[in-house]
This record gives structure tokens, C-alpha cells and sequence, in this order.
């Protein structure tokens, strides 16, 4: 087999709405190998939340087969979908998702928790990562003290905590302004640089520039896939 | 892992201190009114068994009745119709042990400028033996004293108090109507009996001396009482049943007429008195439980709250890793702290009270060490139980679900 990350095969998911089933994604076939840096975009309602839902093992898809890290999660049971969750991707959301009452380094460490790790070497993990997104110094504060840009880099520490290969984030700078965008935009060039997939989704096209293959979609489906100039 | 949720549990609680408190309130009543009721119940058994170990074993007694029959003697009410030869006669049935003929009444004591009514027993030594009855200062009398009917008297504790008042009474002289009689012991204390009677407001002399000097029975030799002491509690029937006819045959009653006499098993009222409390006990705890359950049920009511107000805080964890073991093992672990922070509390509170009740009322209470266990287990089973249902509810949330609640 290849070294494919994901590859996802006639991926399909549909809702149930009041007027019947809603097909938000009609079959998607994609590949994307390791240390991949991949921006998808489209127009809102095009699916790009569903897609990215179902990469994360947050959902399951109602047709086709997700491959990831080269096994079919469809065979996986709740258990095992949760452990990779925890270990094998980091998933970013728009609104940082971070548990307001514990502390930045708490927040981080808490993937750690549900993997197993010690107190310590737990502690000494979520400093390192906050270190890393350079928040070492808010290490007790609390996610409301700090700014919606520190706060989605703290989210990105907690996901890269667990040292996954693949980060998925849904429209991470989606609720930050042009100036944080950037700065986290750079992190992600910094994480790939270091050999991390990064697959996210965006509306901006000046975000998107920093990734190395842009996918578009439209009602649900693939309609465009190309490299950048960056990556090429 | 475990430290790591017990931590946030112990966050989760405070982060809604009112809720919390009111909560663990249900608790803390629950297991208090428990540790209260069961402190009471106990109480209670333990004084039965008191008195009743004071009692004696294997007991009863047989009570003289009056003439009922137009026979040659027309009997004057309560005329005795036993006497001492019956009781020699008792004495000889097969598993009988002791066999004290008594005869008794309420007469004034005099010593000095002091007097007091108390209960007169004339009896023999067994009575004592039967009784386990012991003699703390002084001796007790012997059968010597009974023969030649000597002017001795044994005296309880509550006639020593009030009527020497502080003097030592062994060697004095006090009067029973008129009659000296000269203290010879003090009898151990036994408390107040089944029917709530000071048994230590006593006077115990010879049998002989009160048939001639204190009572004056009409037919010498006669006795109100004859108490029965059987060799086993198993034997208890047949020899009572013995005594019904051997009495029956040397009254010459003729078939047909009523028995002369009456019979009353001393230890089975005890049983039954016991039995009661028993039961009695029982039913307060049974009744204290509900407000258990009451505060169980408040417990989950409070974690179906907390489950929906955390359901996007659920979803986050899931999305980062949390199995569904991890979710239910989180709440509850809260609900089982609650629960044992508040049972924790009740015990103290129970115990207080329980305390307070005793200086205040003299009520006895037993705490026992095994009462607070069971009470402790139960808060934890209830926290558990009533925890299990909302743990659940949060464990198997469907993790896109839980992240799209808003
Ligand atoms: N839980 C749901 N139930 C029913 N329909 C849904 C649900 N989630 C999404 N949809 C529908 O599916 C379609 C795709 O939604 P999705 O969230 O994937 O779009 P998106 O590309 O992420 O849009 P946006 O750019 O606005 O975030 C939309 O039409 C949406 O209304
Ligand atoms: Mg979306």
C-alpha cells in the first residue's frame, strides 16, 4: 500500500431533515499521503464540515470507506475510534473548543489523561507544547484571560499533544482576524515543516495560500484539486 | 488517571457550590436520620438486654389466686393458696434448678428520723442464686436465718440511698412495721425491670420472719409467689406444664375446675419485650433509609442536570480522546463523591445529635462502629445507583452530537 494518510473511497453522508434525507456529501474519493499540507475550500453548504467531521472519526459516513493510516474505520469499534482520536489526529475547531474552567496547561494535557501518561510527564508535555506555541508563560491561566489567537494556539497545543501525524482543523482562523490569522497560519507551516499532515478548511483564499494542494468543493462533491505554487 | 479525575470532579463540585451543598443535603439527612434512628434502635435493645440480663434465666413464677370454689375455706380474696410445701413439691420436678417460695408487699421502712415505703421480700437464699443476684457489702443471709426466722434484712441500693442517706447501712438497725431488723447486706444494683419498676427499691429478709412478723399470713407457711428456675430454655414448657399439674393434684382440683394459681414465663415476656425491639429497631432504620433513597434520588436529578449543561464539554473530551468509559467513569466519580461528602457529613451530624439526644433526655443510644459502616456502604451504593443512570446517559453521546449542543 501506499503511504496514503487518508484516502477516503466514494465517501458519502447524508442527513436526516424534515423533508427526507439531505446527501451534505455524495460520494468524495481523495488521497492524501504524509506531510501533506492541503487547504480545502467551497462555498458554505457545500459539505466541507461534513467531510472534515468524518476524517476526524467524529462521525460516520453513510456510504464508502475511510482508510486511515491504511486501516478501514469502519471496522473499528467506539473504543478504538476514541484512541484515535487521541493519538493519531489532532482536530482544531473554529470555536477553540477549549473546557473553561481548567487551566491552559490542563486543557493541553488533557488528551494525555485519556491516553494514560502520569501526572508529571503529563505537566511537563502540555509546558513543552505551550512553549512551543509560545504561551509558556499563561501556563495557570484560564482560556477566558487570553486572547481569541491564544486561545486557538493553546487548541492546537492539545492537539499536537498526543504527537499525532495528521492535524485537522475546520476553519481554524474562521473567528480570528487577518493579523492573528496569519501567525497562525505560520504555525501550521512550522508543524508541517516538521513533517505533519495538515489537512484545513477555509474561505479565505490568502489562507489557503500557505497550503501545498488546495481541494474545492461544491454540493458535496470534489470539484477541483490542485497544487499551489507553494507546494509545487 | 483515577487522581486525575478525582481532581475534576472535586472542580466539578465547586464550580456550582449552592447546587452542590443543596444537594449533598439530601445526603447528609438521609444517612444522619440513619445513624440517629439506628443510634436509637440499638439503644434501646441493648436496655432490654440489660434488664433482661438483670432478670435472671430460664424463669417463672407462680402467683397465688383466691378461692374461686364454694368449698369448705370460703376464701377471702387474694387469700394465698400456695405455701411452701408446694414449692418443696416443685423443687423435686425433674429440670428444675431453684425454687425460691417468696412473699412479698409494700411496707414503711423507719431508721431513724428517716422512713420510706419500699418493696418487702421474704424469700429464701436460692431466690438470690436464681436471680444472679449478688450482695456488694455485707453477706447475705442463710438457710439458718429462714429456719429460726432471724430479724436480718438484705436492702437495695435505692432504699440504702434514701432512707441512710450516706451512713453505712450494714449493722443497723432499721424497723418494718414496729419490727427491728438489723441490715445484714447491700445487694448489687440491677436497674429497673421490663415493666419499668426500680428493682433496687427492695427489702429482702427471710421467708419465715415475713410470713410471722411483717405480713401475717393467714395459714402459716403460705406464700404469694413461688418463682421456678428451669435447667434449660428448651425445658422451659414441660416443667411449667409439670408445675400446672403437680400444683392441680395437691390442691386436689377436680377436672373441670379452674387452676388455683396463675403462671407467668418471665423469660419469654423478656424474649418477646426483646423481639419487639427488635423489630422496632429495624423498622426505624427501614423508615430513616427512605430519606436515603429521597437523597439518592435528589443526586440523580442534579447529575441529569449537570450531563445536559456539559453536553458540549462531553463532546470536546470525546473529540480529544475520552472513551465512554472515561465519560462514565468521570461523573460518576462525582456523584459518588457528593454522595460521600454528604455522608461523611451525616455521620458527624447523626452523631451529634444522637449525643445530644443522650445528654438531654438520658435516652440510651449505641453508636456502633458497624451501624456507621452500613451507613457509609449504602451512601456509596446510592451514589453509584443513582449516579449510574445520568454517567451513562453522558458515556454514550454521540461525539458530533454533543460538539453541535448548544
Ligand atoms: N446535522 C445536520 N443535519 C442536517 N443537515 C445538516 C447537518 N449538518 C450539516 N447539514 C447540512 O449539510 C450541508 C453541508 O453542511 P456543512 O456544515 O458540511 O457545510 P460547510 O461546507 O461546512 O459550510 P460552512 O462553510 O458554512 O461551514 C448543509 O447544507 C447543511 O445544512
Ligand atoms: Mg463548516
Amino acid at each position: 500500500m501506499s503511504d496514503a494518510v487518508i484516502r477516503v473511497v466514494g465517501l458519502g453522508k447524508s442527513y436526516a431533515t424534515a423533508a427526507g434525507l439531505f446527501p451534505a456529501l455524495k460520494g468524495v474519493d481523495l488521497e492524501i499521503q504524509a506531510g501533506e499540507y492541503l487547504a480545502i475550500m467551497g462555498p458554505s453548504g457545500s459539505g466541507k464540515s461534513t467531510f472534515m467531521n468524518l476524517l476526524g472519526c467524529l462521525d460516520t459516513p453513510s456510504t464508502g470507506d475511510y482508510y486511515l493510516t491504511g486501516q478501514n474505520v469502519a471496522h473499528l469499534d467506539k473504543d478504538a475510534l476514541a484512541g484515535l482520536r487521541n493519538r493519531t489526529l489532532g482536530f482544531v475547531f473554529q470555536g477553540f473548543n477549549l473546557l473553561p474552567r481548567m487551566s491552559l496547561q490542563d486543557n493541553v494535557a488533557l488528551p494525555l489523561v485519556y491516553a494514560g501518561f502520569a501526572k508529571d510527564s503529563r505537566r511537563a508535555r502540555a509546558r513543552e507544547l505551550l512553549t512551543k506555541v509560545g504561551l509558556g508563560n499563561y501556563a495557570e491561566s484560564l482560556p477566558s484571560r487570553i486572547s481569541g489567537g491564544q486561545q486557538q494556539r493553546v487548541a492546537i497545543a492539545r492537539a499536537l499533544v498526543n504527537q499525532p501525524r495528521l492535524i485537522l482543523a475546520d476553519e481554524p482562523t474562521g473567528n480570528l482576524d487577518s493579523h492573528t490569522s496569519e501567525e497562525i497560519m505560520r504555525l501550521f507551516g512550522e508543524l508541517n515543516a516538521e513533517g505533519i499532515t495538515i489537512v484545513l478548511v477555509t474561505h479565505e483564499a490568502d489562507v489557503a495560500a500557505h497550503a501545498k494542494r488546495q481541494v474545492r468543493f461544491h454540493d458535496g462533491e470534489i470539484v477541483s484539486d490542485q497544487l499551489t505554487g507553494s507546494g509545487a | 488517571m483515577l487522581k486525575a479525575m478525582l481532581g475534576e470532579a472535586w472542580l466539578a463540585m465547586g464550580a456550582n457550590r449552592l447546587r452542590t451543598a443543596l444537594t449533598m443535603l439530601g445526603m447528609i439527612i438521609g444517612v444522619g436520620a440513619v445513624v440517629i434512628m439506628m443510634a436509637i434502635g440499638q439503644g434501646a435493645q441493648y436496655a432490654v438486654q440489660q434488664t433482661i440480663s438483670t432478670m435472671g434465666s430460664n424463669l417463672f413464677i407462680v402467683l397465688s389466686g383466691s378461692f374461686t370454689t364454694a368449698g369448705v375455706r370460703s376464701g377471702s380474696a387474694g387469700a394465698p393458696t400456695l405455701n411452701v410445701a408446694d414449692a418443696n413439691a416443685i423443687a423435686e420436678l425433674d429440670g428444675v434448678v431453684n425454687v425460691s417460695p417468696t412473699h412479698q408487699g409494700s411496707r414503711q421502712l423507719v431508721y431513724g428520723s428517716q422512713n420510706w415505703s419500699s418493696q418487702v421480700l421474704g424469700t429464701t437464699p436460692e431466690y438470690l442464686e436464681a436471680r444472679a443476684w449478688n450482695v456488694v457489702e455485707g453477706a447475705a443471709f442463710g438457710d439458718s436465718d429462714v429456719r429460726s426466722a432471724t430479724r436480718v434484712a438484705l436492702i437495695g441500693k435505692t432504699v440504702a440511698d434514701n432512707l441512710f442517706n450516706g451512713d453505712n447501712p450494714v449493722g443497723k438497725t432499721m424497723r418494718i412495721q414496729q419490727n427491728p431488723f438489723i441490715v445484714i447486706g447491700v445487694l448489687g444494683s440491677k436497674g429497673q425491670n421490663l415493666d419499668g419498676r426500680d428493682q433496687d427499691d427492695t427489702v429482702i429478709i427471710p421467708l419465715s420472719t415475713a410470713q410471722r412478723k411483717v405480713f401475717g399470713t393467714p395459714f402459716l407457711g403460705s406464700v404469694r409467689m413461688i418463682m421456678v428456675q428451669a435447667d434449660a430454655a428448651d425445658n422451659m414448657q414441660r416443667v411449667m406444664d409439670a408445675t400446672t399439674s403437680l400444683l392441680r393434684q395437691r390442691h386436689r382440683l377436680r377436672e373441670g375446675q379452674p387452676d388455683d394459681f396463675f403462671m407467668r414465663n418471665l423469660s419469654a415476656a423478656a424474649e418477646s419485650e426483646a423481639e419487639t425491639t427488635r423489630t422496632m429497631s429495624i423498622l426505624l432504620g427501614a423508615i430513616a433509609s427512605i430519606s436515603l433513597i429521597v437523597g439518592g434520588i435528589g443526586i440523580m436529578n442534579i447529575m441529569l442536570v449537570s450531563v445536559t449543561e456539559r453536553t458540549r464539554e462531553i463532546g470536546i473530551r470525546m473529540a480529544i480522546g475520552a472513551r465512554q468509559q472515561d465519560i462514565l467513569t468521570q461523573f460518576l466519580l462525582e456523584a459518588v463523591m457528593i454522595s460521600f461528602a454528604g455522608c461523611l457529613l451525616g455521620l458527624l451530624l447523626g452523631l451529634i445529635i444522637a449525643l445530644a439526644i443522650n445528654a438531654f433526655t438520658g435516652m440510651v443510644i449505641v453508636i456502633s462502629g458497624s451501624a456507621a459502616l452500613i451507613a457509609f456502604a449504602v451512601a456509596a451504593g446510592v451514589g453509584v445507583f443513582f449516579g449510574w443512570y445520568p454517567a451513562r446517559k453522558a458515556a454514550q453521546l454521540d461525539p458530533i452530537e454533543a460538539l453541535r449542543y448548544q
